[in-house]
């Protein structure tokens, strides 16, 4: 696997996240596929804290860290400012986590994608508020245990689709990725990186500690999620031209959640539920990429 | 050159000879028409400046946070509900040491719906690190936005400059307008002290733990006394180029004085007229006009007062469960002087009601006519309301 990328590096060794973080992956990932000429905007996320406490920092490159609703305003201005100093080579890049942006966060991303801000936005997600202690945000799954889902109220909501409402606002680029296929994350990258206007990365960032998996399973669990269609690779074109990356084999689902501590409480007929909800997106995402099952 | 020009637009010529370069804004009624002027200078050329339209106050605080870290002078206007909004981002404004500029046409909070003048949501916002200046007329908000940048860029701190809804916001007056080479020679191109820079990449804001965070708040609060000495500097300047100086506070006929008022905002225009009034009648009224209140001038105000027998503060607003807010702080400081005269504090014109000449008199009188205030905060002018039984 070549992934054409630098050898350079733009994290420092060591950082504060928990052994296996899917978050600390892909970071590593996207910075070496952007390279130096960019900075990054950095709302309230789990990577608040990776980053590690001042005057120390993993990052290497010029961060702004920001209040957690406002990864797509902060931006917005990152970017007018750059523009007012003559500076259009820069990527400005929003890095923030599934709460920042599917809940408290979304507003200032629509807000911003619809006037077509000229800036990059990665949502790594872990489909929970993890860095205050596993709290169920809009993107955690339908079926998971949080610490505010607990015991028999596990989450009984569907995950929001975020790159769906995201397309619905036409933006140039809004694609998926996940830490273990890299291959197809570093070129995702690259290519909202060449593109202008309002770009949409949504990463797949497995969370050892909130999902309650070993830390080694981390890159596993994320190829699983790919495996069983619960998380397809795809990528949308202004809001209309789809195109899916990898058809995989279609795993059941249940391989994936009999492994992780989080979905240990549901029954054989709940996995039912979630395989006929997995295969239906997965017809739906056929259907508009114009294929068929 | 002296042009009629409504108090909304004085603040826009202000920001347009400010050679601010970025501008964002959400619209609220009575903010609207300084924010209309803008859009249109950006538009036109008028002013080389990018304005970003944000989906709200927050977004717009958050935006203006991002311009200004990379390295940009930056403005936009409010009012009521939209600076409550923004309240979270006002901390982070002065906690990121972002010299941004915002003017604020006070209105009254809801509910009920009320579009007209209160200060309650600047005054609520006191707490936030922001430098505020309160202007009397439209000739003082050019020339405080002029200066609010080269305060809040000496200090780095944000600075609001506050205006009354309608009564100054939407009034017309004649105002001298600085020529743009006068401008540039009392206000040199913004230099940030630090800025987002790929080739000296830095973290602005990270996670800072107890061992330091308390130095850093530290700083802020000597970056407030130092706004209080560079002001009076920045006027001398100001004064130097255009000829006019306001002073953090204004004491009128204070020296010989028995009952002082002070006030804030339009009311002291009316004020002003109400001593030559009672002068006339061989009253002793003085005024002492309080115009910055954060960094609160402690010093200005004990001297200005030292000699009165009475002060009455006369509030455009209320902390419910205390008083008026320039009452308490004028009790505040006044606490510790050598000497101390009895502090009459008068709730007025809440919700853009109107504050005229006979409401001040009824004050002047009232407070004469007491030897101590009857409650801490007396309110004026309420009707007779029927609570039932």
């Amino acid at each position: 696997m070549d992934l054409e990328l630098t050898e350079r590096e733009f994290m420092h060794p060591g950082h504060v996240g928990c052994p296996g973080c899917g978050a600390a992956i892909a970071m590593r990932f996207v910075l070496k596929a952007l390279g130096e000429k960019m900075m990054m905007v950095l709302p309230a996320c789990c990577w608040s804290v990776i980053a590690g406490p001042y005057p120390s920092t993993t990052l290497k490159i010029p961060v702004i860290h920001s209040a957690f609703e406002t990864g797509g305003a902060t931006a917005s201005g990152v970017r007018a400012a750059l523009d007012m100093k003559g500076d259009t080579e820069t990527t400005v890049v929003t890095w923030a986590g599934d709460g920042g942006t599917f809940d408290i966060g979304f507003q200032a991303l629509s807000g911003a994608v619809e006037r077509n801000e000229n800036f990059i936005y990665v949502c790594y997600d872990n489909e929970a508020y993890m860095n205050t202690g596993i709290q169920r945000s809009s993107s955690t799954p339908y079926g998971a245990w949080t610490t505010t889902t607990p015991g028999k109220d596990w989450k009984k909501m569907r995950k929001k689709n975020i790159v769906e409402a995201l397309a619905a606002h036409r933006i140039p680029y809004a694609a998926t990725a996940s830490i273990s296929h890299p291959e197809d994350l570093v070129r995702k990258v690259k290519k909202a990186q060449a593109a202008k206007g309002s770009r949409f990365l949504h990463i797949f960032a497995s969370c050892p500690t909130g999902w309650k998996i070993p830390s080694e399973m981390a890159v596993k669990i994320a190829r699983m999620a790919v495996q069983t269609n619960i998380f397809p690779l795809y990528e949308v074109e202004d809001g209309l031209r789809y195109t899916i990356n990898l058809k995989p084999k279609r795993f059941p689902v249940r391989e994936y959640f009999k492994i992780q501590g989080r979905f240990q409480h549901l029954t054989d007929q709940d996995l039912d539920v979630i395989q006929k909800m997995v295969d239906e997106d997965w017809e739906l995402l056929l259907r508009k990429a114009g294929e068929h099952a | 050159m002296k042009q009629v020009l409504e108090g909304s637009q004085a603040v826009a010529e202000a920001v347009r000879l400010a050679r601010v370069q970025v501008v964002s804004a959400y619209p609220i009624t009575p903010q609207t028409h300084i924010v209309e002027i803008l859009s249109d200078y950006c538009a036109t050329g008028k002013m080389n400046a990018k304005f970003l339209r944000v989906e709200s106050e927050h977004s717009c605080m958050a935006a203006l946070i991002g311009a200004q870290s990379a390295g940009v002078r930056t403005f936009t206007a409010t009012s009521g509900q939209g600076l409550a909004l923004m309240h979270e981002l006002l901390h982070w404004a002065s906690g990121a040491r972002l010299p941004i500029v915002m003017a604020e046409v006070n209105r009254a909070l809801a509910p009920g719906w009320n579009i007209w003048v209160d200060q309650t949501d600047t005054l609520a916002q006191r707490d936030t690190g922001w430098i505020q200046f309160y202007c009397e007329d439209s000739q003082e908000v050019v020339d405080t936005t002029l200066q609010a940048y080269k305060l809040a860029e000496s200090v780095a701190l944000p600075v609001m400059v506050v205006l009354d809804a309608f009564f100054l916001s939407h009034t017309y007056e004649p105002v001298d307008v600085p020529s743009q080479e006068e401008a540039d020679r009392f206000l040199p191109p913004y230099e940030a002290r630090f800025e987002l820079d790929t080739k000296n990449p830095c973290s602005f804001g990270p996670l800072v733990p107890p061992a330091v965070y308390m130095e850093m708040r530290h700083d802020m609060a000597a970056a407030m006394d130092t706004a209080l000495t560079n002001f009076t500097r920045i006027e001398d300047e100001y004064a130097q180029v255009f000829g006019r100086r306001y002073g953090a506070v204004e004491a009128v006929r204070c020296d010989d004085a028995e009952i002082v008022f002070v006030t804030s905002g339009t009311i002291t225009s009316t004020a002003r007229l109400v001593l030559e009034n009672l002068r006339g009648r061989g009253e002793k009224l003085g005024i002492l006009k309080i115009k910055l209140f954060r960094p609160f001038p402690v010093d200005e105000i004990r001297r200005a007062l030292e000699g009165s027998k009475k002060i009455a503060v006369i509030d455009r607003n209320f902390s419910f469960g205390a008083s008026g807010i320039f009452a308490q702080e004028v009790r505040a400081a006044l606490c510790n002087a050598p000497t101390r005269a009895p502090v009459f504090g008068y709730i007025v014109g809440i919700g853009g009601r109107d504050v005229t000449p006979e409401i001040l008199e009824e004050i002047y009188w009232k407070t004469k006519n007491n030897a101590l205030p009857e409650r801490e905060s007396v309110w004026i002018g309420l009707q007779e309301v029927s609570h039932g039984s």
